[in-house]
């Protein structure tokens, strides 16, 4: 038997790995829920501080004190967005080696990177329409409970589109991080603490501005970088940071994990016995 | 000439522990090879190390010249079913065979097909994880037949099959063997052999042991022995070795014969007026034989490593 074969293409593995992803009814539950998370949040922020400033005793001095970009990111609600879309990429990867499927996988594509990048695609192709829709919905929402104050502010305010695409990113950034833990770890449990380790508690480790070289590794966690991308250029922090992040280094932070992440997935799937 | 598996003096070690030890076999088109070994062998080793989900510490195995591994895509030269379990159970079926058909370039109708053929078509829209595992075996077939390769792998692949799903199988293979294609099924109980394979590569502690024929693997076997009950052993003894038979009386008061057929034994029987209650053709030949050649070799403290 003579075996004739069509001549292997990437978008075949993409469109797989799309089949994969919708298939599953959790992609759909921990999406929806996770933005209905993050935007209730951010929405009650707004709201708890429009009624701050109604019932104040000095309205207009209350409404110029408070940075309305801070309720569009409020840190916990993109903290909580950080590791579910940490977990979204680990589950895509440990969800086939926690039921053997990897095996199934790497016997109809031997070519195994080609699989890891295909499926780095599609996630971060998700997660960033994810995190895009997330962050415009959270921005458009509170600076509409603020337009009544007077204090709302337009996607054209300076720092605004920063501060959404920059939130807009998060979620990719961390579903591939994600990714390469679950590539490492290969279990359920083991993936999801070591995204909560990396990603959530790591940054936390080295803050304070004591010893610069911790404050600088602290500054090269996505989350810093976000922190440092989201803030409102009219509103300064009352003490500046010492060794603040700058603009060009978080995008580089928030571009060199990702990326890091996917090589790092692809080397160990491809060397490691499945 | 259809695709051939070569297997040269395959090795894997996993720390101290030896799984498949300088292991070299070639299996042939047109056949159903079976893959024999009592559990811990090597069988499952040795097969992933074809599809090079595991690579060797030593030697090759190629399919059709090359290593499986070389392939971008794998689903026209192998289908494999190695464990039923690995699929996804939040996924159906259709959407299981879909996605591995697309990432092959495989047509949607070719999906539809399969599972029709394996008798799934009606329930492939339900989660595979509500399954039975007879169920999963079946689909685990239909993602192997989906290449519509010359070259079928399966590890214990009558597990969790009624005895309808077991002829059913048997059936398929004798099929794809007819077509041309290399069978190989792995088990490691000699009595699904029997019926399914024509060739056996046996092999015990990932050594091989035996590759043969699947007849001349029986001859190697101890003759078959003939259990009779009678109300005069002793008569019935005299009689039967005259004629050149051995007679063993056992515990329970009946007679094992050996080198008489049953038919032989009655007749003999009949014609010195001996009454005989009971005439049993004993054992397997082939189960023997398997077991003979594989004794010490079975190997209970070392699993095979998943």
């Amino acid at each position: 038997m003579t075996v004739t074969e069509p001549k292997a293409r990437f978008r075949d593995l993409l469109a797989a790995e799309w089949t994969k992803l919708w298939s599953l009814r959790s992609t759909y539950g921990v999406l929806v829920t996770g933005a209905l998370v993050v935007l209730g949040i951010c929405g009650n922020s707004a709201r708890s501080n429009s009624d701050l400033i109604d019932n104040s005793g000095d309205p207009a001095s209350q409404a110029a004190f408070l940075d309305p970009f801070h309720a569009a990111f409020v840190p916990d609600a993109f903290l909580i967005l950080v590791i579910l879309a940490g977990s979204v990429g680990a589950i895509a990867v440990f969800g086939e080696y926690t039921s053997g499927l990897i095996r199934t996988t790497f016997a109809a594509v031997p070519a195994r990177r080609a699989v890891v990048a295909a499926k780095v695609t599609v996630v971060a192709a998700v997660m960033t329409v994810f995190g895009a829709l997330v962050a415009g919905a959270s921005f458009g929402l509170t600076q509409a409970i603020y337009a009544e104050h007077g204090i709302g502010r337009s996607i054209g305010a300076p720092g605004a589109l920063r501060a959404v695409a920059a939130s807009a990113l998060l979620a990719p950034v961390c579903a591939l991080v994600g990714m390469a833990l679950g590539a490492l770890v290969r279990n359920a449990a083991g993936s999801v603490v070591g995204v909560v380790g990396v990603l959530a508690l790591l940054p936390n480790l080295f803050r304070g501005e004591t010893y610069r070289w911790v404050k600088e590794i602290g500054n090269a966690m996505p989350q810093s970088a976000w922190e440092a991308l989201v803030r409102n250029p009219a509103k300064p922090p009352f003490v500046p940071d010492k060794y603040p992040v700058t603009l060009t280094e978080g995008w580089i932070v928030l571009v060199a994990w990702p990326l890091a992440a996917a090589l790092l997935a692809m080397w160990v799937v491809h060397r490691r016995d499945v | 000439m259809g695709s051939v598996i070569e297997a040269i003096e395959l090795t894997k070690r996993y720390g101290r522990t030896t799984a498949v030890d300088g292991l070299s076999f070639t299996v042939k088109p047109g056949l159903v090879t079976g893959f024999l070994g009592p559990n811990g062998a090597g069988k499952s080793t040795t097969l992933r190390m074809i599809l090079g989900l595991n690579t060797p510490t030593a030697g090759t195995v190629t399919v059709d010249g090359r290593p499986f591994r070389d392939r971008p895509r794998g689903l026209r030269h192998v289908g494999a079913l190695l464990d039923a379990s690995e699929v996804h159970g939040g996924r159906s079926a259709r959407a299981h065979l879909m996605a591995l058909a697309r990432s092959n370039r495989i047509p949607r109708r070719r999906v539809d097909e399969v599972l029709e053929e394996v008798g799934l078509a009606n329930v492939a829209r339900r989660r595979v994880g509500g399954y039975s595992l007879g169920m999963r075996q079946r689909l685990g077939i239909a993602a192997a037949l989906l290449g519509d390769p010359p070259v079928l792998l399966f590890d214990e692949p009558l597990n969790g099959l009624d005895p309808e799903g077991v002829l059913w199988v048997r059936g398929l293979f004798h099929r794809m063997a007819a077509e041309g294609r290399t069978v190989f099924v792995s088990s490691h109980l000699m009595t699904e052999m029997e019926h399914t394979a024509d060739h056996l590569i046996v092999i015990g502690r990932g050594r091989l042991i035996a590759a043969e024929p699947l007849a001349e693997f029986a001859a190697r076997g101890t003759r078959a022995s003939v259990n009779v009950r009678t109300s005069d052993p002793a008569a019935l003894t005299a009689v039967l070795t005259a004629e050149g038979a051995s007679v063993q009386r056992e515990d329970d008061g009946s007679c094992t014969v050996t080198g008489l057929d049953a038919a032989r034994i009655g007749e003999l029987a009949f014609a010195h007026g001996v009454v005989v209650h009971e005439l049993a053709t004993r054992g397997s030949s082939l189960e023997e034989a398997f077991m003979q050649l594989t004794a010490g070799n079975a190997d209970h403290v070392t699993e095979e490593s998943r």
